[in-house]
């Protein structure tokens, strides 16, 4: 429940980001020529996938309710999504699926996508409800099993992560299976001989396809990084990203890597060309930031666009990344730790909980960090920069 | 300076936008019985609703656009409903531009609607984009009767209703007065006017000489009547051009205004009014009356509360002026004795205005500008 002040100020916000935009950004105008280029589009109308996509829209409207084409339409639409970070193929995907998406009870197929739209807009809640609907009627679902365990995992909760990583053995390919399990351990006690798992499925499965092995060695590359191993971490999220699929997670998570490395001109490296991802773009300005760049600036004020517009359309699928533009470029730690407390209500990863802590120890505030600092000492969960952010909260005065 | 270096850069480098869900920004301006609307709409979203790039080269060009223009706005406001009082109020397109906001490119559409009576609530529909991406949001500004809204229509929720601000008539009357005080705080000319028929006030004249006033009545009264006067003056031909009734080429206006500062300051050193200088601020007065009007013509008076808002205007103008007073006269009493006040004050201070609206004039007349206030 937002509180009214809380609500109010961030009216007040949205009015002021709109005074701004209207004011400095906004003033319309008439270009002198014909020939001035006015936007790029990210695709050519020929493109073959974009043509494909656009039959299928065309085939949709005749028929809304075959099932057959709007499910390849939202697939491919999503995929668009994960691969450039663009939220409005989300929006088209979820067009797709237009037929079905107040539904009660679509056909399970459908109700699948629809939980992974869900999830990408972080309605975890409507995505677990619907996976859990799609499990009840077929159990043997392999992909809303693994799915439900990644949702699971997502809000830590990893009991149930668990059992639902069990229970897809033999519901989808062996090694994301076996992963599955190993992922879960991980973060609750385990981390050194989940790596070894880890380590030793991606060796036993050499068929496994690039998409699993992308998985499956992001994973390796996570747990090596919280368990400190910077030279193994680095290598596999290399031979990750050797695989040449594009993934802004992957890229996310290796750049925030490289930073807490202190390894910036690498990481700006990594992103330099991937601006239209504000996720990676948060990234690239810090990296910048640490290296006094002039393009941090500018970056900046890109970034504070971005935060705003999504404020004025009441958005929150960027709060951790908020809190961390807040917290370390500029420099506020007691907004940043109200935006990492708001993410930590629905996201908890170990990132969220680390997001949170670093945002209370800059402000000198353990108190703020509770929620995160109980879930840290309570699960066994071993992280070694996480470590160390809780025993520097746990040393200040409470 | 540095924010425009900064938004210079990013207008530059185009391949930076972040990415961003689809939204849409509609702002609404209603007076009376019409709306007058713009409506910024993503290039990107209306190329995949209509298809805009008609050469397939993955650019937009301005000459693109142009040429559906007539589709854009067809498509666009065939989206939108506006609606008062249970009727419609049809929409009609006025013009087409581009801006940039933090994403891209946008098209403006600019719109006119006609509502069969005075709007009180906007009944405002919006269906843009939601069939082909449902994640999409109009995000609204209202803006009538002296106050904003703000909305969002998402497909959950695409209609909104807004009542129109009804500013009372006493934060309307108190709004003009705020205006008012603040013109004179930032009419150097206006100051430096009244200040020149002031500066005498807590002295007389004896043959060759300044002599301080005996008392503080004696040189109250004497600031009660130029105030008075010039206040009575200027409030009349204030009155008579924001009716209407007068009109005066600005240039001419504020050109004689620059010549009454002159010559009340040339006056303190050569004296050619002493005793009246009270007339001397009710003529005067009359020409300063029409400089406040343009100001309020630049304001723009709310024509349901022409009379009240000029009444709170004028007030605000003699607050501002009694506020100026009220810390000159106790100071100048104090100090009217002392050579400071009679020589440097009085005699240097009279130079200094003098100078400074010969250069007004000078400026007003040749309309060049060389006085950075």
């Amino acid at each position: 429940m937002p509180s009214p002040l809380k609500s109010s100020f961030c009216w007040l916000a949205g009015l002021a980001a709109c005074f701004w935009l209207g004011t400095a950004l906004a003033a319309p105008y008439q270009p002198k020529d014909d020939d001035v280029v006015l936007e790029r589009l990210p695709f050519r109308a020929s493109d073959p996938v974009q043509r494909e996509l656009r039959l299928m829209r065309g085939e949709l409207a005749l028929n809304p309710r075959n099932e057959e084409v709007a499910l390849r339409a939202a697939r491919g639409y999503y995929r668009l999504a994960l691969a450039e970070g663009d939220p409005r193929y989300v929006g088209y995907a979820q067009a797709a699926l237009a037929t079905w998406w107040n539904e009660a009870e679509p056909p399970v197929r459908l109700l699948v996508m629809r939980a992974t739209l869900r999830q990408y807009l972080h309605d975890f809640q409507g995505a677990l409800d619907d996976l859990g609907q799609a499990l009840e009627r077929e159990p043997g679902n392999g992909s809303a099993r693994f799915q439900r365990a990644i949702i699971h995992i997502v809000r830590a909760d990893y009991p149930k992560a668990r059992a639902d990583c069990e229970k897809s053995q033999g519901a989808v390919a062996e090694v994301m299976a076996e992963a599955c399990v190993a992922t879960v351990d991980s973060f609750t006690g385990n981390a050194e001989a989940a790596y070894r798992r880890l380590q030793e499925t991606l060796g036993r499965h050499p068929a496994a396809t690039p998409t699993q092995r992308l998985w499956v060695l992001s994973r390796v590359a996570e747990v090596a990084y919280r368990l400190g191993r910077a030279e193994e971490a680095d290598r596999y999220f290399r031979e990750a990203l050797a695989l040449d699929i594009e993934d802004n997670y992957l890229l996310a998570t290796y750049a925030e890597f490289l930073l807490d490395e202190k390894r910036y001109r690498e990481a700006v490296a990594l992103l330099a060309g991937r601006e239209r991802s504000d996720v990676l773009l948060v990234r690239l300005a810090l990296a910048e930031k640490a290296l006094g760049l002039p393009e941090a600036k500018a970056h900046e004020e890109i970034i504070r666009a971005r935060f705003d517009a999504a404020r004025l359309r009441d958005d929150k699928l960027h709060l951790q990344d908020e809190a961390r533009f807040t917290l370390y470029f500029l420099d506020r730690p007691k907004e940043a730790i109200a935006l990492a407390r708001e993410n930590y209500e629905t996201q908890r990863e170990p990132a969220d909980a680390r997001m949170l802590m670093e945002a209370a120890l800059a402000a000198r505030d353990p108190g703020a960090a509770k929620p995160a600092l109980d879930w840290y000492f309570s699960s066994g969960h071993e992280d070694v920069y996480i470590r160390r952010v809780a025993e520097a909260l746990r040393k200040l005065p409470q | 300076m540095m924010r425009w270096l900064v938004i210079a850069l990013l207008l530059v480098s185009c391949g930076a936008w972040a990415h961003k869900p689809s939204d849409s920004y509609l702002t609404l301006k209603v007076d009376g019985a019409r709306v007058e609307g713009q409506w910024d709409i993503a290039l990107r979203d209306l190329d995949f609703a209509i298809g805009l790039d008609g050469n397939d080269d993955g650019a937009i060009t301005w000459g693109e656009l142009k040429a559906r223009h007539g589709d854009v706005a067809a498509y666009a406001l065939a989206r939108l409903k506006l609606a008062s009082a249970g009727a419609a109020c049809p929409t009609r397109a006025t013009g087409h531009l581009v801006d940039r906001h933090s994403d891209g490119a946008y098209a403006v559409l600019r719109f006119a609607a006609e509502c069969p009576a005075p709007i009180e609530t906007l009944k405002v529909s919006y269906g843009l984009l939601f069939d082909v991406d449902p994640q999409h949001k109009g995000l609204l500004r209202l803006e009538g009767g002296g106050s904003t809204a703000t909305g969002i229509f998402s497909p959950e929720k695409p209609t909104l209703e807004l009542k129109l601000g009804e500013v009372s008539r006493l934060s309307q009357f108190v709004e003009y007065g705020e205006h008012g005080v603040w013109h004179i705080w930032i009419g150097y000319d206006h100051i430096l006017f009244l200040l020149s028929l002031l500066l005498p006030a807590v002295l007389h004249r004896t043959r060759r000489h300044w002599a301080p006033v005996a008392t503080f009545g004696e040189g109250f009264w004497d600031v009660f009547r130029i105030v008075t006067s010039f206040t009575v003056a200027h409030s009349i031909t204030l009155s008579l051009a924001a009716l209407g009734v007068i009109e005066l080429p600005s240039r001419l206006v504020e050109s004689a205004i620059a010549a009454s500062v002159l010559l009340a300051a040339v006056n303190n050193l050569f004296l050619m009014v002493i005793g009246r200088r009270w007339l001397v601020a009710f003529v005067f007065g009359l020409i300063h009356g029409f400089g406040f009007a343009s100001v309020l013509a630049d304001l723009g008076l709310p024509r349901e509360a022409l009379l009240l808002a000029l009444l709170g205007f004028n007030l605000g103008v003699e607050v501002g002026q009694l506020a100026i007073v009220s810390v000159f006269l106790p100071l100048a009493y104090a100090m009217r004795k002392t050579w400071l006040y009679q020589k440097l004050l009085l005699v240097g201070g009279s130079l200094a205005i003098a100078a400074v609206a010969a250069s007004w004039m000078a400026e007003r007349i040749l309309d060049v500008k060389f006085l950075p206030f």
